[in-house]
């Protein structure tokens, strides 16, 4: 399989220099391998610290910056940062109020963030942590590991960002992050399977006509596989999926997100039959994102997040962000 | 048992966790993520460097740097519940120059207790548990009937094998692959499966 990579020992570490050539408002450290804003800590304000298996870029490293995180740790690819990282990064960003976590839950990822916790409040940093569980691929929680993280991080990010960015304390910050988390639910669709570089072919084997319903972000087979079929009845089976547990109306912010190798052309489709279906719901687009936001490298496929807005969270998710991946209002 | 006796086990489990990190990843990108075989791989390496630039002097300081060095390099769910599992060893084993079988199998309890409170996994839910617990109990019950070393550690080797290998049919209720609901029976798990070659490593080190 064809790859634009130097080493696959080396890719995070290639794409990382990158990152640093290409934002200069943002400060990478090589060493300990976080990515934080130029001007990080800012006295007074609470630092927003995420993290997670490189491989769903523009997450995490790509929404540090005003308005959204102060700091990003990667860890290699779909494989959680180690304590180290969200420890220096936890240092680099704590600002005197705080700092918050935002966890993807799976196992891993939360326990690298536990052990970092415990580690930072000995060096006397308060660490709140919110855990990002959207996925309702995975419904029967006391027989798995908890519904995924997926594309409701991207808003908790922002919202929350938005809130801190206000000086906000501790505490509220962490609210505003659990509200967002429990208004929203996701459900993803691929067509394919991903490559990693070190695998260097796909991680599961889907037939031409077959898709995985319920799919993840690192590449792991779905809930179930079936047969492919047009935009419409795809989206309709993920609607659905996120009406059952969340019955949808109101205001309502819609991320349709793409999982790193489908074209924007196809997104749009989606969109189109993601808005027609919600419209159906009585419920309101207030607001919306069409584009790759939490990708899992080459994969085809789409997820669709669908956030229950209230007018305070809608003010957050106006509110001025300015990072490489996501950025208005400034 | 001493201090060499641990370097070499941390060294044989290198060895064979190198040698099979295809093996393991490819169980892994049937359930998991396809990043456990790569994982331990770059952990182990850099136990086998941590150790060469520190001699530590006896066997529990060596499993706790063993156990850090895994924490601090590793990352994923594998990481800490290996990393921790070690730290625990080492912290039971204390700072005695040598140690007996007795001794090594209630640290291995400590292990095992490690992994189930940080993962909350018990035995039947597909993971390292399935085969750490049975070698647990097979090591006991090779200390209480007298046995030496090398034939106790071949049957705590025979048990986290047959642990592993008892997976397949099992259904994943923690970690990733329990998102495949039972999608995730017919395969055996890159834990259990790694967790049986460490044990190995054990036997294997204690027969030469």
């Amino acid at each position: 399989m064809k790859k634009l990579v130097n080493s696959a020992e080396s890719v995070v570490a290639d794409a990382l220099a990158g990152l640093a050539a290409a934002h200069p408002s943002l400060r990478v450290d090589p060493v300990n391998r976080i990515v934080l804003r130029a001007a990080a800590p800012r006295p007074g304000k609470v630092g927003l610290v995420s993290g997670g298996g490189s491989g769903h870029e523009p997450l995490h490293t790509g929404f540090v910056g005003y308005g959204m995180l102060d700091a990003a740790c990667p860890g290699e690819i779909f494989t959680s940062p180690v304590p180290d990282q969200m420890l220096a990064a936890s240092a680099g960003v704590n600002g005197g109020a705080g700092v918050l976590y935002v966890v993807k839950n799976y196992t891993g990822d939360v326990l690298n963030f536990q052990m970092a916790a415990e580690l930072a409040e000995e060096e006397g940093i308060e660490v709140a942590t919110v855990l990002v569980n959207d996925d309702v691929a995975v419904s029967d929680s006391l027989y798995t590991a908890g519904r995924r993280g997926t594309g409701a991080t991207v808003l908790v990010e922002k919202i929350a960002g938005a809130l801190a960015e206000t000086g906000a304390p501790l505490a509220e910050v962490a609210l505003v992050a659990e509200e967002v988390n429990a208004r929203s639910r996701s459900f993803g669709i691929a067509l394919t399977a991903c490559v990693t570089p070190a695998a260097g072919r796909p991680t599961f084997d889907l037939g031409p006509d077959e898709i995985e319903l319920g799919v993840g972000i690192h590449g792991e087979p779905g809930r179930a596989r079936a047969a492919v079929g047009t935009a419409r009845e795809l989206v309709r089976v993920a609607m659905d999926a996120l009406h059952d547990d969340l019955p949808l109306g109101g205001d309502v912010l819609v991320l349709v997100n793409g999982m790193g190798g489908t074209p924007l052309i196809e997104l749009y489709v989606v969109y189109a039959e993601v808005a027609a279906y919600l419209r159906e719901k009585g419920a309101t687009v207030a607001r919306r994102l069409v584009g790759n936001y939490i990708t899992s490298l080459d994969m085809q496929g789409f997820s669709v997040t669908v956030c229950r807005l209230n007018d305070r969270l809608t003010e957050l998710w106006d509110a001025p962000v300015e990072t490489p991946a996501l950025r208005w209002g400034r | 048992m001493d201090v060499h006796f641990l370097g070499a086990w941390m060294e044989e489990s290198a060895r064979v966790v190198h040698e099979q990190r295809d093996r393991l990843t490819r169980l892994d990108a049937a359930i998991g993520d396809a990043d456990h075989g790569a994982n331990l791989d770059r952990g182990f390496t850099a136990i086998r460097e941590a150790l060469a630039g520190s001699s530590p002097a006896a066997p529990g300081p060596l499993l706790t740097l063993a156990g850090t060095t895994l924490i601090k390099k590793v990352g994923g769910a594998s990481g800490p519940l290996y990393g921790s599992s070690l730290r625990q060893m080492g912290k039971a084993l204390g700072d005695a120059g040598t140690v007996t079988l007795a001794d090594l199998s209630s640290a291995l309890d400590v292990a095992l207790e490690t992994v189930r409170r940080l993962g909350g996994a018990e035995v039947g839910d597909k993971t390292m548990v399935d085969a750490l617990a049975p070698a647990c109990a097979a090591l006991k019950q090779a200390v209480a009937d007298g046995l030496k070393p090398p034939e106790a550690l071949a049957l705590a080797a025979e048990a986290a094998a047959q642990g592993a290998e008892d997976t397949v049919s099992m259904q994943a209720r923690k970690g990733r692959a329990s998102y495949l609901g039972p999608r995730s029976i017919g395969h055996q798990d890159p834990g259990a499966t790694s967790t049986a070659l460490i044990i190995r490593a054990l036997r294997d080190v204690s027969a030469c």
